[in-house]
């Protein structure tokens, strides 16, 4: 083979590629940083700590469930269910905590064979294991089926929304029970200077955590990724595919139980449209943190990154005073300019 | 054999120099194609051989040098404009739509029209392709599905394509890979055809037998550089084999120097599987024993294998393992009990070449790389894979580094790597010199004999003669999905293996 040689020897072109490799690497991060120096000299006001404190509070309420989505994808997979299942989620959990003695309460007091206040922990590990059962069916359909994640989520996803919708009625659920919101979920628990950290951020961290070390230190992890690598060469070395890839949808759906939880109590109700195009956002969060769609590439970090730099676009828009709507179209282009830069990334290299 | 030392150049690399960042790809390579001559150029993987073709063809534009086809300075942009110009290549691995016929494969890009209309004439399409593949005595169906065919078809197809664009310089990249015997018979009659209509050859391949048998010129390149070009008649194997190494290698194969024991260590009998033609397989395997399984491409070799190892569903049969019933239902069954397999196509089913080497290394053995609780420890995994880098003598910068960076060889050591770390004690191999070049390979052989030396059992598949009489003890033939015989691969000759390998096909 040919030698490497080194880096003071290089000619200027190949120093040239290599700070174009880089360029490419780190394009995303480069334009929305360049992004925030915009906007930082529009509106002075971006970039002080309410508004990196709220920035970060969005981050956390959306990552767990773009890490759930992020294994799907590192199968060379995709889930359109995430939304909606967190809408049914989300119901579930302001059912069960709704105020006691509120006039309209969804569950009348002697409806089912429950005490009327049920323990926070029990609801949501119920809204998890709801999650973890939708994404369940989601895995084992994707396997056995031999199915595109993306045909068995499209319509798993219809399935959810239409359960939410006979069950609930469309009705909205507010009025939620002080233990569940502002004693729990959305509880402060410090302040940075003027605005709270609510306590869900500190949950959230909790949960990265855990899936970090779920990625990184155990078998399960490791061959999640082989099999999004290579899922012939991952069964003939002895790697239960079957069970992973039933896992890995099954570990999403949990996150989406746990936003769900979480959702509903920091928006103070569960309402028809809740979720309603998360899996989107996540989906994009994911694309510009790094995660591939040709599969088995991704890191925690990375899709940290692309939350974040997902919400500060977003709050970025508020700031200019853009409309919702156009929001849209800014994050229309920032999807297809992340995933085109993710393919130059692995396809130029060759 | 002819050498036209004087026949009219037809195409001629000159001084071709490219880099690639820290890497000089290849460093002024010339070459001269005669018309009407077969010029084979070799070297280990890693040469230079593909990025010189790719330099003539536009895929990568070149740095320095200059290529004259004809006399007239060329510079193509795409592999489109060389065909134009008639500059073919006929790849080693298969760009085809293979949902799409034979015929819209071989006009793919410039389908015949009805006159002026914006319609595809299929008649004349089919004509078109019946007189190609006439010519070439082919025999397809021109309207059968690509991906229903196998690839050694597939290949012929291929080909047909590069001569159906009447090319005056066709260049072959091992095109033998996948092709059998009496199909590289049939190659050869139909490059010696397209030599004789004074057409320039150039022949990429490993097998040196073939480039003795079908070349005028060889250029032989090493480490992106020029090492020499002579006539094809005054070469042997040996000094083809110093040419491209840079250094001597005597023997093509290590000394077998290990005997099987007399137990058997696996019994098959009567395995038939339930979708392919393989049907009632009966033989033994001993402790220590390299048994090498000989046979035409679909003669159920891999199959065999496939269904020893699980990944491939049975319909009956028996195996039992050192008296033991075993049932190797699915390949996590076959590891528990002592299988390891190495697939015949390593990029698709036996690496992940987007993770790293650690990762490749030790997706098989995770159970044993447990630290506290479930939870994997990074030094016991980091532990194991130097130990396999070290045992398979694996050349790599890191353990982080990417499988799709290593050569074939390094690949394949990975792989051989990541099973030594199960400790199994039957290997299935399927190919697993494929693709891999000379100095490597004899490096894969070693390590198949250490195996056997340490009183494992080895059952391997390979296409290539000289290699099972080099190094297995017995050799099963199969043909047409049966076994057609066993023989001793101290007493046998490549003619014996044939006429077995022909027996039911």
């Amino acid at each position: 083979m040919v030698a490497l040689r080194n880096y003071s020897r290089l000619s200027t072109r190949e120093r040239w590629a290599r700070v174009g490799n880089f360029l490419l690497d780190h394009a995303m991060v480069i334009i929305i940083l360049a992004l925030v120096v915009y906007i930082q000299a529009r509106r002075p006001a971006f970039l002080k700590t309410a508004s990196i404190v709220n920035i970060i509070t969005l981050t956390a309420s959306r990552l767990p469930m773009a890490l759930g989505i992020a294994g799907a994808i590192i199968l060379t997979g995709t889930d359109l269910s995430a939304g909606r299942a967190v809408g049914l989620t989300a119901f579930l959990s302001a059912i069960f905590l709704q105020k006691v003695g509120v006039i309209g309460r969804f569950l009348p007091n002697a409806a089912l064979p429950l005490p009327a206040t049920l323990p926070l922990p029990a609801v949501l590990l119920a809204a998890m294991a709801v999650g973890g059962l939708v994404g369940a069916v989601n895995g084992f359909c994707v396997t056995k089926f031999k199915l595109h994640p993306f045909i068995v989520t499209l319509a798993t996803q219809l399935v959810i929304y239409g359960l939410y919708l006979s069950a609930s009625g469309a009705k909205q659920i507010s009025s939620l029970d002080a233990r569940y919101t502002s004693e729990f979920v959305t509880r402060a628990l410090f302040k940075v200077g003027t605005t709270s950290v609510m306590s869900y951020v500190l949950f959230s961290a909790i949960v990265t955590a855990v899936i970090w070390i779920i990625w990184n230190k155990t078998a399960f992890g490791k061959n999640m990724f082989a099999v999004g690598s290579n899922e012939e060469a991952a069964r003939v070395s002895g790697v239960n595919v079957t069970m992973t890839v039933i896992c890995v949808f099954m570990l999403a759906g949990i996150t989406y139980g746990y936003t769900g939880f979480v959702e509903a109590a920091r928006l103070g109700a569960s309402t028809g449209t809740l979720g309603l195009n998360y899996e989107l956002d996540a989906i994009a969060a994911c694309v510009i943190g790094g995660v591939s769609f040709i599969g088995g590439i991704g890191k925690v970090s990375g899709v940290i990154v692309g939350v974040f730099l997902m919400q500060v676009i977003i709050s970025g828009m508020t700031f200019l005073g853009i409309s919702g709507n156009q929001t849209y179209i800014i994050k229309g282009l920032v999807i297809l300019v992340a995933c085109a830069i993710d393919m130059r990334k692995y396809l130029s290299k060759k | 054999m002819r050498s036209d030392g004087d026949a009219p150049v037809l195409l001629d690399l000159e001084n071709i120099s490219k880099q690639f960042p820290g890497v000089k790809a290849l460093d002024r390579v010339s070459m001269t194609v005669r018309a009407g001559t077969v010029h084979a150029l070799m070297g280990e993987n890693g040469a230079g051989k593909s990025t010189l073709m790719k330099c003539l063809f536009g895929i990568y534009a070149r740095d320095e040098g200059h290529i004259y086809l004809e006399g007239r300075e060329i510079r193509f942009r795409s592999a489109r404009e060389a065909l134009d110009n008639g500059v073919a290549m006929v790849h080693q691995e298969l760009n085809q739509a293979l949902k799409r016929s034979v015929m819209d494969n071989i006009w793919l890009g410039r389908y015949p029209r009805m006159g002026r209309l914006p319609f595809v004439s299929e008649r004349r399409m089919l004509a078109d392709t019946m007189a190609v593949f006439k010519e070439l005595e082919v025999h397809v169906n021109p309207k059968t599905i690509m991906s229903t065919m196998p690839v050694s078809q597939r290949q012929m197809v291929e080909i047909a394509k590069a001569v159906s664009f009447h090319s005056k310089v066709i260049v072959f990249d091992e095109p033998t890979s996948s092709l059998t015997e009496t199909e590289v018979e049939h190659l050869f009659r139909i490059i010696r055809m397209l030599r004789d209509r004074g057409c320039g050859i150039i022949y990429i391949s490993h097998k040196m037998e073939e480039i003795l048998r079908i070349s005028d010129e060889v250029t032989i390149m090493r480490d992106g550089q020029w090492v020499a070009t002579k006539p094809a008649a005054e070469l042997t194997m040996n000094e083809i084999i110093r040419l491209m190494v840079g250094r001597e290698i005597t023997n093509r194969f290590p000394p077998k120097d290990s005997q099987p024991s007399g137990e058997p260590v696996l019994e098959v009998s009567g395995l038939y599987a339930r979708y392919s033609r393989l049907k009632d397989v009966s033989f033994q395997l001993r402790k220590g024993e390299i048994l090498g399984v000989a046979g035409l491409d679909g003669s159920g070799r891999t199959e065999l294998l496939e269904n020893l190892f699980g990944s491939a569903a049975r319909a009956s049969g028996v195996l039992v393992k050192t008296g033991r019933r075993i049932h190797n239902r699915s390949p996590r069954e076959s590891i528990a009990n002592g299988f390891a397999m190495v697939t015949e196509e390593r990029r698709a089913t036996g690496i992940m070449d987007i993770l790293s080497v650690r990762e490749n290394t030790t997706i098989s053995c995770l159970r044993g790389c447990r630290g506290v609780g479930p939870f994997l420890s990074s030094r016991k995994i980091a532990s194991k894979t130097d130990w396999s880098i070290g045992a398979m003598r694996i050349k790599t910068p890191r353990q982080t580094t990417k499988l799709r960076s290593l050569s074939g060889g390094n690949q394949q050591k990975v792989v051989f790597g990541r099973w030594a770390l199960t400790q199994p004690e039957i290997f299935l191999l399927d190919e697993p010199t494929r693709g891999i070049d000379v100095g490597a390979k004899y490096e894969i052989y070693q390590l198949i004999i250490q195996m056997a030396r340490e009183g494992k059992s080895v059952v391997m598949v390979s296409s290539e003669m000289p290699e099972l009489l080099g190094i297995c003890h017995r050799i099963l033939v199969m043909s047409g999905g049966r076994l057609a015989g066993e023989v001793d691969a101290g007493h046998t000759t490549q003619e014996e293996i044939m006429t077995l390998a022909a027996k039911y096909a």
